[in-house]
């Protein structure tokens, strides 16, 4: 039987069945295999050729499949369905793989996702590098091969990104230890400590550029400590021109965090910016392989610290698809509330610290104390602040306190004047205007091409809101606006904040007022453990309970994919499951990382203050950018 | 009286008085700062936190004396100490009282003017000797900056100059016996209060010390009383500029029924409070458009200004 799918019927009918296997996953994104000497073809197939062609190269990934009890369908290994189009295929099938590339494309012309996952065998397997495509393959290639230890092919500069350049092994491999019991005690002698920080010093060899494009003469066969020492002193004269290099981070006070940005600069103009990343690395998706489907949530607060629960729902979202749980109405609404109230909080902080990157001081003490009374409902509701880690799986952890709709209607009605004054204090000065506008620009097909998403993505003109256009939880029954600005630059990215401010605000409205009665958590007991009350009354709900909680949830073999619209961009968990209590992967695919893949792009030819312009527009948390 | 001894306690009483306000100043920028955005500020050494000044001295001075082994040592010493020798000297012309300044310089302006132009010498050789990317890059921008507007502020006192026809400071304050020039010059008014904004690195224009893009400029390698010696450098500036707007605009310690120190203490508060309300209100400027500004529109205001003011003097002086 051919796909449902119209791409995937295309696909095969150009490829041929063999080529294109198709898989049926929990959250029925159009799923197929494709063989590694293949994709590059069909991936350039899809970009350029197809009609609404898939323009984003929405995440890259790899799965680990040697641990795995059961191989997924349609991989190799598992035998082609017998009702085939075309010749039968008498072939015996391959072994299964080793590994598994997942790419994952999005259309915004077609408004759909398609996923290609491509099995690789062998120890250290390799592929070809797909950066010819999507520039922005970079860094996940970058880190998949560091996680991985896959070898992509005609990739500029495959070195690591997340872990610092000397670690041994690949983390997310699955012989990797989770565990520190499974491995040696720590210790950092001072000979290790300047060890690692040799390794942190930056040789333009290194990241895949000649000598001659960064710092030295463009003959190129200088003499390697010469240059080494010039990069180091900072300055060499190259054409009778001297760069400054300035490596800005990790640790700076207009960073936000723990970033590196090695600038080279003439005069202040920035001629070129390489963002070193993975300071602030914690290991979430290997942390998720090793924590029951419970037990991780805490774990997704602590990705984008400011937007709370709004990780809590990308996961659970995909974790529900697998286990089929319905959640209950209330439970939706008390979930978009809170997302609300989560966006807005980070946005007043993204509002304040952004001012704060331009030299105004006063807007930050602002918005934190909106944040301030943000936080107080989120206290009352979830007895935590900035991680609550307060959704469960089929609903949220309990039920609204008394007086909860006091205190939201209280906020809501006292925020909107705030708003505009945070207008006329910052956005309409002319100071701020003159170092916004214009600053930082990117087109719609760039941001599409290098998976610009969120805010910064509608800055660009695209009225593009996964709560409009793929609505969960709920979100179609809102009344809200998609705000969007032209220009793509600081100020339009602004300017679309500003008003996603008052949308949220109007949603907050909607839900305080429309909020329904019913159940706070599904009772479906497969999904969810049973009240504590009731395992008392029978022996069936004792069992669940016991089990749910001392073991965790088995959740059904599968996999699924669900995407929000987080505050600062589009954040989505891939969730792998292989029928035991604990994911078999989990990957976190966050905005800031795209985002901040994309700033070179955007701070080439501008000065060393608009850098601070650019990166405090595209609100990013670091925290995010690393995982 | 006038002997070496009244010369001895003028001195020291002058000295105390600048150095005693910057410091006062820095308590009073941060109420004042902590009011404009809703919090409280240092309210907790001594009565309304008035002693959070001893309190930071005496951090400031218990800190680890660094000084980098990259650096180059006497000028990285020397720097510090020319930024508050350079604001303590320019005291001794401002006319605090009605007896006048410490020193009736005839060419009190001039003075006031050189040894500002001299403080730029502290910024550049602590930038260079610090050896630092970030300390260079602060030095480069305040170099720059500060000789444009100097220039600027150099104008816009010459109109007042042509007007009051003396550079003694005392004498200029005479002259604004029955109207402050701020009426009859507030373009150079305006001026003088933004070069002085630019010459004292405050916000808009602390581009030197940008902390979010240069970490904190030129003085980033610097600690202990070192630093301080900066920070005090720098809130002198601010008492400097404030004094002497006061003696060039606003008729410095004229007014009725008060005595002549008080007036001018509250003129020059009230200045020094529109230094702060500027702090916490603007975003900074980018470095080229200050330099544009600087040179485009304060320059030609400023030269335009002086050659209407020249006009009207020479055509008054003739006529009359």
């Amino acid at each position: 039987m051919p796909p449902a799918e119209p791409i995937l019927r295309e696909l095969q009918a150009r490829w041929g069945a063999r080529t294109i296997r198709q898989q049926r996953t929990a959250d029925g994104v159009p799923t197929a295999w494709v063989p590694r000497d293949s994709i590059l073809e069909v991936l350039a197939a899809l970009r350029d050729e197809v009609d609404a062609p898939y323009r984003t190269l929405y995440d890259l990934t790899a799965v680990d499949e040697r641990a795995r009890a059961e191989t997924a369908e349609g991989a190799a290994g598992t035998a082609l369905p017998p009702d085939e189009d075309g010749p039968s295929d008498p072939s015996p099938p391959d072994a299964p793989p080793d590994f598994s590339l997942v790419y994952q494309l999005l259309s915004y012309d077609r408004g759909e996702d398609l996923r290609l996952k491509v099995p690789l065998q062998g120890e250290y397997p390799s592929i070809q590098s797909v950066t010819g495509l999507w520039p922005a393959a970079d860094w996940y290639e970058r880190e998949v091969f560091d996680m991985f230890g896959i070898d992509f092919e005609g990739h500029h500069c495959l070195r690591r990104i997340l872990m610092p350049p000397d670690w041994e092994g690949h983390p997310l491999r699955k012989e990797h230890p989770a565990r520190a019991t499974e491995m040696q005690p720590y210790r950092l002698p001072e000979e290790k400590f300047s060890a690692h920080e040799e390794a942190m010093r930056f040789r333009p060899r290194e990241w895949g550029l000649a000598e001659g494009d960064w710092a030295a003469p463009a003959s190129g066969d200088a003499d390697e400590n010469e240059i080494k020492a010039a990069i180091g002193s900072g300055d060499r004269a190259i054409d009778g021109t001297d760069y400054l290099f300035l490596n800005l981070g990790p640790n700076h006070p207009g960073t936000h965090g723990l970033l590196r940005l090695i600038l080279k600069l003439d005069g202040e103009e920035i001629i070129d910016v390489i963002p070193d990343i993975g300071f602030h690395h914690r290991g979430a998706e290997k942390m998720a392989e090793r924590q029951t489907y419970h037990t991780f949530i805490p774990y997704t607060d602590r990705v984008d610290y400011l937007a709370g629960v709004q990780n809590n729902l990308a996961y659970l979202l995909a974790v529900e698809k697998l286990t089929g749980t319905v959640v209950p109405e209330r439970a939706q609404v008390i979930r978009v509330m809170m997302c609300e109230l989560f966006r807005l909080a980070s946005h007043l902080v993204w509002f304040g610290t952004y001012g704060h990157d331009v030299g105004a001081m006063t807007p930050v003490f602002y918005t934190f104390n909106q944040r301030e009374r943000i936080f107080d409902i989120v206290e009352a509701v979830t007895g935590g602040r900035m991680h609550p880690a307060w959704f469960r799986i089929g609903g949220v952890a309990m039920d609204l306190p008394n007086g909860w709709k006091e205190m939201v209607d209280d906020f809501t009605r006292q925020f909107p004047p705030s708003v505009k004054e945070y207008e006329d204090l910052l956005v309409g000065n002319a100071i701020f205007r003159s170092r916004t506008e214009g600053i930082g620009r990117m087109s719609l097909e760039d941001a599409i091409s290098w998976g610009i998403t969120g805010p910064n993505l509608r800055a660009c003109g695209l009225e593009w809101d996964f709560r409009k256009k793929r609505p969960y939880s709920g979100y179609e029954n809102y009344e809200f606006d998609v705000p969007t600005a032209e220009g793509g630059d600081c100020y339009s990215r602004c300017l679309v904040r500003m008003e996603e401010m008052r949308q949220s605000l109007r949603i907050i409205e909607q839900c305080a007022k429309n909020m329904p009665d019913g159940p706070y958590i599904s009772e479906d007991h497969a999904a969810v453990p049973p009240n504590k009350p009731e395992t008392m009354a029978n022996i069936e709900t004792l069992i669940h309970h016991f089990l749910g909680v001392s073991w965790g949830l088995a959740v059904p073999a599968g996999e699924a994919h669900a995407r929000i619209e987080a505050p600062k961009g589009n954040n989505s968990y891939y969730v792998v499951a292989d029928g035991s209590t604990m994911p078999y992967r989990v990957r976190i695919r966050t905005p800031s990382f795209a985002h901040m893949q994309a700033v070179p792009l955007m701070s080439r030819h501008h000065l060393l203050a608009d850098l601070l312009s650019v990166l405090g527009s595209l609100d990013y948390v670091l925290a995010d950018v690393d995982r | 009286m006038s002997g070496p001894l009244e010369v001895l306690v003028r001195m020291v009483l002058t000295l105390a008085l600048a150095m005693a306000s910057a410091a006062m100043l820095v308590w009073v920028e941060r109420r004042l700062l902590a009011a404009f955005q809703d919090r409280y500020g240092p309210n907790r050494v001594g009565p309304f936190g008035l002693f959070q000044l001893v309190a930071d001295s005496i951090k400031l001075f218990t800190k680890e004396d660094w000084i980098p082994p990259f650096a180059d040592r006497v000028p990285f010493i020397l720097a510090p100490t020319i930024i508050v020798a350079t604001g303590l000297l320019s005291f001794a012309v401002v006319p605090f009282t009605a007896a006048g300044a410490l020193v009736d310089l005839n060419i009190g302006v001039l003075y006031f003017l050189a040894l500002s132009s001299v403080s730029v010498y502290s910024i550049m050789l602590a930038g260079m000797a610090s050896n630092s990317k970030y300390s260079l890059l602060g030095a480069v921008r305040a170099a720059g900056q500060m000789i444009s507007y100097e220039l600027a502020m150099g104008l816009s006192v010459a109109s007042v100059v042509a007007m009051a026809g003396s550079f003694n400071l005392r004498e200029i304050v005479a002259a604004q016996e029955g109207l402050p020039y701020v009426v009859l010059q507030p373009i150079a008014f305006l001026i003088f209060l933004i070069a002085g904004l630019a010459e004292s690195k405050r916000s808009p224009f602390d581009l030197p010390e940008a902390e979010n893009e240069i970490v904190a400029g030129y003085h980033t390698e610097y600690s202990s009383m070192k630093f301080a010696f900066f920070f005090l450098g720098e809130y002198l500036a601010l008492v400097l500029f404030s004094s002497i707007a006061t003696a060039l605009f606003l008729g410095g310690g004229n007014g009725p029924w008060l005595p002549t120190i008080v007036w001018f203490g509250v003129k020059m508060a009230a200045i020094i409070y529109v230094f702060i309300w500027v702090r916490a209100t603007f975003p900074r400027v980018r470095y080229d458009r200050l330099m544009a500004f600087g040179w485009k529109i304060l320059v030609p205001a400023a030269i335009l200004n002086l050659l209407v003011t020249g006009a009207l003097v020479v055509a008054g002086s003739a006529g009359g």
